[in-house]
């Protein structure tokens, strides 16, 4: 009965959609004040329509409800309370699920927070919001049907897949839908200004918070999934490039482009028709990226979920919005007229350059996702596109990005003396070089790889740090202190994202340079040295756990005699799933883990071991979390978020868009 | 992104689960072993998800990594070895792509990129600048200056 209900509440909230989409569209455009306000009790509702439909889901999985097909393929009844609620979403029907609900929040949370902003902006936010809710329930009640039942329901369940049963992979979708999906809430406002037919100062300091916002849990979900994969399969690699990656990785270029470029718009009026394209694209690829994962036409295979049906359906999903917005973008991109002026040297330019190599970073992975694709369906060649590509054709534009960074953050806006920001950068640029130069010469023959990166890296950490140290102005130690603390907090949130880039930039150059690797057969007693540490493998057990059968290893690390740590690597069998996963056993320290494997037993009793000594692993996250928590600096920088602007503008009367088109 | 590799281990536990690089496949040369590493990295498991050959826990993986530490034994220079692979295996087992054909666009897409989108920037910032009006003082400024100056 629950599930039945859920199901209709789902199809409740797609003809809300309609209406959410169809009647504040008409009322901005005769300037009905009723129609239009009925947008904003139309996402309330709608949100309460697709919540009931989740709970009626989430209760299917936590109850066992083996009548429902969705359960039986994706949980089990011993399956820990966790995996029943991350089993929701661990799977196609209930992901879309979750997306829509997510779609359906953003949508809400405009009409509640969004009362500052002009009627008819809001209204035309809210209408083309309700129109991707409409596209995505019609999709999943059409192809994807979460609530179906089995005629004839089995004992038991299926089981989730063991690699989806972990705490880091259990909160990693979520995380990235609210990044996927929150980027739709800067398009929505993208296309209603487009209809509206102006953008200014307002405008951009409407859109930021949601771009941030989306930005902000994007990276927390692409960093939770990159920790995944280096903790779970075995290895410790921590991003491979796949297209999956790639999918959520090129949303998350475009919007750390479009979070700069909307500055240039709210604080001088200019690259307004770029920031509307970025805001388009950038969902663009969101959708993109939904159309990877769902449809499996690059793929090829995928743990759940690949239909030509579906693809076809959200490949026109697609086509609709990204044909639709862009249209609507060559009509009226010429009435966004620029109105600041800035010399070629100044804050503008550099964030115009941010712009150019974050944009054409993300085409390079876009052509390299999609290569296979076109290169199969235009000449029949077979082809990969695989890390080496990336690496090679990606890394030159973050480290032209790194270059710059620190420059460009301490231009001042409008005009600017590249020699003089040069001039206090100086200290900073011997620094790093020092340290570069320092690092290689210790490492003695190996690659250049870690040293530059320790250049690059310490360049942005430490030439962000002048930036804050300059912004306090002169006197006494004490007193810049002082005026430093009290800054807003926008300028931490900048200082703070900028050091995490730093930061990712070298560890991810030193993991890939320095780490250290053994592979071995050891007997138990036997021990060997990893990087200066001692390694015991002390014991091997047979166990079991609440779904798996366990080869849970006791692994002793001890460095000069003194104990360090001890770790169980295991190998687990999940024999409802049918699936061995692998569980390292991993010492975490600050600047280096030791990530250690057990691997299957040997002809003459002993065990197959792998060892790494990883140098800054978890800098790599710690960088990562670092331009989250600027992020979330920049965004507490507003005490009303959304509707600044509208003060600014003065009263909060609708202004026709004709008399202010420029 | 993840999810992925659930294919790979299916296939791996269909026969028995090995784990990438086994201690019996390593070669008792250091410096050929070096080599075989290297260019494993760019050879892709046919069977797994965008896993090349080093990482991978498939046992063709394991098939395509003992007979690369074959040819290298045999005398095989890094680019004949990878060529033998690739006359069996086709051209969607290197994952670094070729230049050849049609694939220099692939290549060259970034760059290209960079070009034009750098020209199209560097248009835009000459047309802020010279829409810069250099609007001059009015009669009544240039007298307040006049005086300012006198004073």
């Amino acid at each position: 009965m629950i599930v039945e209900f859920g199901h209709f509440a789902l199809i409740l909230a797609f003809f809300v959609a309609l209406l959410q989409t169809v009647m504040p569209l008409i009322g901005a455009q005769k300037r009905w004040s009723g129609w239009m306000a009925l947008g904003d009790s139309a996402a309330g509702v709608q949100l309460l329509l697709v919540l009931s439909s989740f709970a009626a889901l989430t209760y299917a999985f936590v109850t066992s409800d083996f009548s429902v097909a969705l359960v039986v393929k994706n949980s089990h009844t011993l399956k820990p309370l966790l995996y029943k609620f991350a089993g929701v979403w661990g799977n196609h029907e209930g992901s879309l699920l979750l997306w829509v609900l997510i779609l359906a929040a953003f949508g809400a949370a405009v009409a509640w927070f969004g009362g500052n902003l002009p009627q008819t902006l809001r209204a035309r936010v809210l209408a083309v919001q309700g129109s991707i809710g409409v596209a995505f329930m019609a999709f999943m009640l059409l192809t994807s049907n979460p609530f179906l039942r089995m005629a004839q329901p089995p004992f038991n369940g299926e089981d989730l897949n063991p690699l989806l049963q972990d705490p880091g992979l259990a909160f990693h979708p979520p995380f990235l839908y609210l990044g996927y999906v929150g980027l739709s809430v800067s398009f929505s406002f993208a296309v209603a200004a487009l209809i509206e037919g102006r953008v200014d100062a307002a405008w951009g300091r409407w859109v930021r918070p949601w771009t941030l916002a989306a930005w902000i849990f994007l990276t927390i979900g692409i960093a939770l999934g990159s920790w995944w994969a280096y903790y779970e399969l075995g290895w410790g690699g921590f991003w491979f490039w796949d297209p999956v990656e790639n999918a959520s990785f090129m949303p998350w270029l475009i919007g750390a482009a479009l979070l700069h470029s909307a500055i240039v718009v709210e604080k001088r009026e200019a690259l307004k028709a770029w920031t509307i394209l970025l805001a388009i694209l950038a969902f663009g690829f969101s959708l993109i990226g939904t159309f990877i994962v769902r449809s499996g036409v690059i793929t090829s295979v995928h743990a759940f979920a690949n239909d030509p049906a579906r693809g076809v359906f959200i490949l026109m999903i697609l086509a609709f919005f990204m044909g639709g917005a862009l249209t609507l973008f060559a009509f009226r991109a010429g009435r966004m007229e620029a109105k600041g002026l800035f010399a070629p040297v100044s804050r503008e330019s550099a964030l115009v350059i941010n712009n150019l190599l974050l944009a054409v970073a993300c085409f390079v992975v876009f052509v390299g996702t999609i290569w296979p694709l076109v290169a199969d369906l235009l000449w029949d060649r077979k082809l990969s596109v695989g890390a080496p590509f990336f690496n090679a054709a990606f890394t030159p534009f973050m480290i032209g990005l790194a270059l710059v960074l620190p420059v460009g953050a301490t231009l001042p806006w409008k005009r600017a003396q590249l020699g003089r920001a040069m001039r206090r950068l100086w200290g900073v640029a011997v620094l790093a070089a020092s340290l570069g130069l320092l690092a290689y010469a210790v490492q003695t023959g190996q690659s250049a790889v870690g040293p530059i990166g320790l250049m690059l890296g310490a360049w942005v950490v430490f030439g962000s740090a002048k930036d804050l140290w300059m912004r306090s102005g002169h006197g006494a130690i004490l007193e810049r202190l002082r005026r430093i603390l009290r800054l807003p907090s926008a300028d931490w949130g900048k200082t703070t994202a900028h050091t995490g880039l730093g930061v990712t930039i070298f560890a991810v150059a030193a993991m890939t340079a320095w780490q250290v690797e053994d592979i071995r057969t050891m007997h138990v007693g036997d021990s060997f040295d990893l990087h200066g540490y001692t390694v015991t493998l002390s014991d091997v057990e047979k166990g079991t756990g609440p779904n798996y059968y366990t080869t849970m290893a006791t692994m002793d690390v001890s460095r000069n005699g003194a104990h360090v740590a001890t770790v169980h690597p295991e190998k687990r069998d999940y024999p409802v799933a049918g699936m061995p996963t692998t569980e390292a056993g991993i010492d975490y320290g600050f600047t280096r883990d030791i990530y250690l494997v057990i691997g299957d037993p040997q002809d003459d009793g002993s065990w197959a071991v792998r060892s790494y000594y990883k140098p800054f692993a978890n800098w790599i996250w710690g960088g990562a979390l670092l331009m989250a928590i600027g992020g979330m600096f920049s965004l507490a920088d507003r005490p009303y978020p959304v509707g600044a602007g509208a003060r600014a503008q003065g009263p909060k009367v609708a202004v026709p868009a004709e008399s202010v088109c420029r | 992104m993840p999810l992925i590799r659930a294919t790979t281990l299916a296939l791996a536990l269909l026969a028995s689960p090995a784990l990438a690089v086994q201690p019996d496949e390593i070669l008792s040369d250091p410096v050929l072993e070096a080599r075989a590493r290297a260019l494993s990295q760019d050879l892709r498991c046919l069977v797994c998800r965008n896993e090349n050959i080093d990482d991978s826990d498939a046992d063709l993986a394991r098939d395509l990594r003992l007979l690369l530490r074959e040819r290298l034994v045999a005398g095989d220079t890094d680019a004949q070895a990878v060529t033998f692979i690739v006359d069996r295996y086709g051209e969607y087992v290197l994952l670094n792509p070729t230049t050849k054909g049609a694939n220099l666009v692939l290549w060259i897409a970034g760059p290209l990129m960079l070009l034009i989108g750098g020209a199209g920037a560097f248009a835009y910032l000459r047309r802020r600048k010279g829409a810069e009006p250099a609007a001059p003082l009015t009669a009544e400024e240039e007298k307040r200056l006049a005086e300012i100056l006198s004073e």
